[in-house]
């Protein structure tokens, strides 16, 4: 309740709100087609080679004085150049791709962990940049939020029955005369951008959460790739506001809080769905098999 | 002339494409094709004709996907031609329907029956936006052709029966128009009834196009196609109907010692 006045009264509250609606579209959108094409991984890994990015914008903001850069530019140029880097390692390297984009993850993690610790000032940055700051969020920071929206957005629409077949049988696009490799980097640079909208809500550790919770609560009440995505915004929305107000009055982090609470809604729903399947009667069509 | 277009029955627009079109359907001249290694293929020669329905038959490795995918253009020879209406694989594709093994499709993923058989549709529109409406007429079209109704295009594709899945498949292999359908073990995890009803349908699609399937089991298949091509490292094609006793024999010999290890296909290939 007390978040609901202070909502009213103060600015930086109406932003982290504002931040987290305009985030959930995007993943609810992307979401869905990292899970159906079961590429977690790989946005994972996109999510943690954006730490190197921030913390070299970071450095030279502090070191070299430069002003006009701001870390969530950095966040965007390593999120794109990473999504190249592993799109082509996972279309080239097939048999070596765990062990490649492994080592990607972890190599952007150690650029960052570097230019951050030859920063001068706290570790503050660190923590906001691994664990989300929501409630820092700028309104220069949701203007470029809700540009990136609209550009995933309308990737998504424009794109969508390409995204679709591509992602469901991709030997079969190929063999219809679609351009089967551009359409995966596009993709995963699609991933790449929400994965920079969504770190600013829950930071760079936590994405790979994020992103997958309200597909996977969604899947059990949908049948096709848009009623997933719409419901998965539908969750993603309720999860980040939810997780928001909830952490105000006891002062918990808030991208913490939202992943618990993603987390124990996808357990409920799990478990409700096994119960449920486990007291329906036998399906007759087992009876039928010969 | 006139009264000789007038004779006929109603063209379709796969007839007018092919109209005049001497070339056999799918061409191969002395061809060999290895992945670093050994030949998966040696010295292949063979000739489909237009209106042809053959079965690609063979052991487990014996090179039989590795020929499917030369005559769709997703691998190169080594050496020698390949050829389909002509033209190199590649630049036919829009000529060739495809139906892969359903099992390796993702069930878990959230596709209608619309949304599959639309995918056949991309190569006949422009590269972004929603799907036209006359594609959408096409896709019903082709899944009534293939018994199934109206109500079948918003289910969920996993809630099918394998048989009506394969159906699904062969629709959107079919929205496209094409002359020449290739489908890869079409029958594998179907049970006998819907193995049959499906070849059945084969034999009505193969009034207007050419078939080539890849089978595991000659004895149900050689009932249904006109020729048989044995694959096992090299190739060799036979009338289905003049299929001697021995080399008949001979396939199912080695067929039988290739699926007595796969126990999706127990007791198929014995005589």
């Amino acid at each position: 309740m007390e978040f609901l006045s202070d909502l009213q009264e103060h600015a930086f509250l109406q932003y982290a709100l504002l931040t987290g609606l305009l985030a959930s579209i995007a993943c609810g959108m992307v979401g869905t087609y990292v899970v159906a094409r079961r590429i977690s991984y790989l946005a994972g890994a996109i999510a943690h080679c954006v730490l190197g990015g921030m913390g070299a914008v970071r450095y030279l903001q502090v070191v070299y004085q430069w002003q006009a850069l701001k870390p969530l530019h950095g966040a965007l140029f390593a999120a794109l150049l990473a999504a190249l880097i592993i799109g082509l390692v996972s279309l080239r390297a097939k048999e070596r791709e765990d062990t490649v984009i492994g080592a990607l993850w972890a190599v952007g993690m150690a650029v960052g962990i570097i230019f951050i610790s030859r920063t001068p000032g706290y570790g503050q940055d660190l923590m906001s940049y691994l664990f989300g700051s929501i409630l820092m969020v700028t309104p220069e920071d949701i203007w470029l939020i809700a540009g990136l929206d609209a550009l995933i957005v309308g990737l998504v629409l424009l794109f969508y029955n390409q995204f679709l077949a591509v992602c469901f049988d991709e030997e079969f696009s190929r063999l219809r005369g679609l351009r089967v490799e551009f359409y995966y980097l596009l993709l995963l640079g699609i991933t790449a951008l929400t994965v920079v909208l969504l770190l600013t809500v829950v930071g760079i550790v936590m994405v790979i959460a994020l992103l997958p919770l309200p597909v996977a609560v969604a899947s059990r009440f949908s049948k096709t790739l848009w009623q997933m995505m719409a419901l998965s915004a539908l969750f993603s929305a309720l999860f980040t506001t939810a997780g928001l107000a909830l952490s105000y009055s006891p002062d918990l982090p808030a991208g913490a809080t939202i992943i618990v609470l993603a987390g124990a809604v996808y357990l409920l729903v799990t478990i409700g769905f096994f119960f449920s399947r486990r007291l329906r009667p036998p399906q007759p069509a087992l009876a039928k098999k010969q | 002339m006139f009264t000789n277009r007038l004779n006929r029955k109603p063209k379709t627009p796969s007839e007018a494409k092919t109209a005049g079109d001497s070339s056999p359907v799918v061409f191969m001249e002395n061809l060999s094709f290895s992945y670093d290694g050994p030949p998966v293929l040696e010295d292949v020669s063979l000739a489909i004709s237009k209106g042809d329905f053959v079965s690609i038959v063979g052991p487990n490795g014996g090179g039989k996907s590795t020929l499917l995918k030369l005559v769709l253009g997703l691998i190169y020879p080594g050496q020698g031609t390949v050829r389909v209406f002509g033209l190199p694989p590649a630049l036919a594709r829009n000529r060739i329907g495809y139906v892969p093994q359903h099992a390796h499709l993702d069930l878990q993923f959230p596709v209608s029956v619309m949304d599959v058989v639309l995918m056949g549709r991309l190569g006949h529109r422009r590269t972004f936006g929603p799907y036209r409406s006359s594609d959408k007429d096409q896709a019903e079209a082709v899944l009534r052709e293939l018994g199934l109704d109206r109500d079948y295009a918003h289910r969920h594709f996993s809630a099918l029966s394998g048989g009506q899945r394969q159906r699904v498949l062969i629709a959107r292999a079919l929205v496209s128009d094409p002359d020449l359908l290739l489908l890869d073990e079409p029958t594998a995890n179907l049970d006998v009834v819907s193995e049959h009803e499906l070849y059945e349908l084969l034999r009505l699609l193969n009034r207007r196009l050419s078939i080539v399937l890849v089978s595991h089991d000659l004895s149900f298949v050689s009932k249904y196609v006109h020729y048989v091509v044995y694959v096992k490292r090299t190739v060799r094609m036979r009338s289905a109907s003049t299929l001697t006793h021995e080399a008949a024999h001979e396939i199912l010999e080695s067929e039988h010692r290739s699926v007595h290890h796969n126990p999706r296909y127990p007791g198929k290939g014995t005589p």
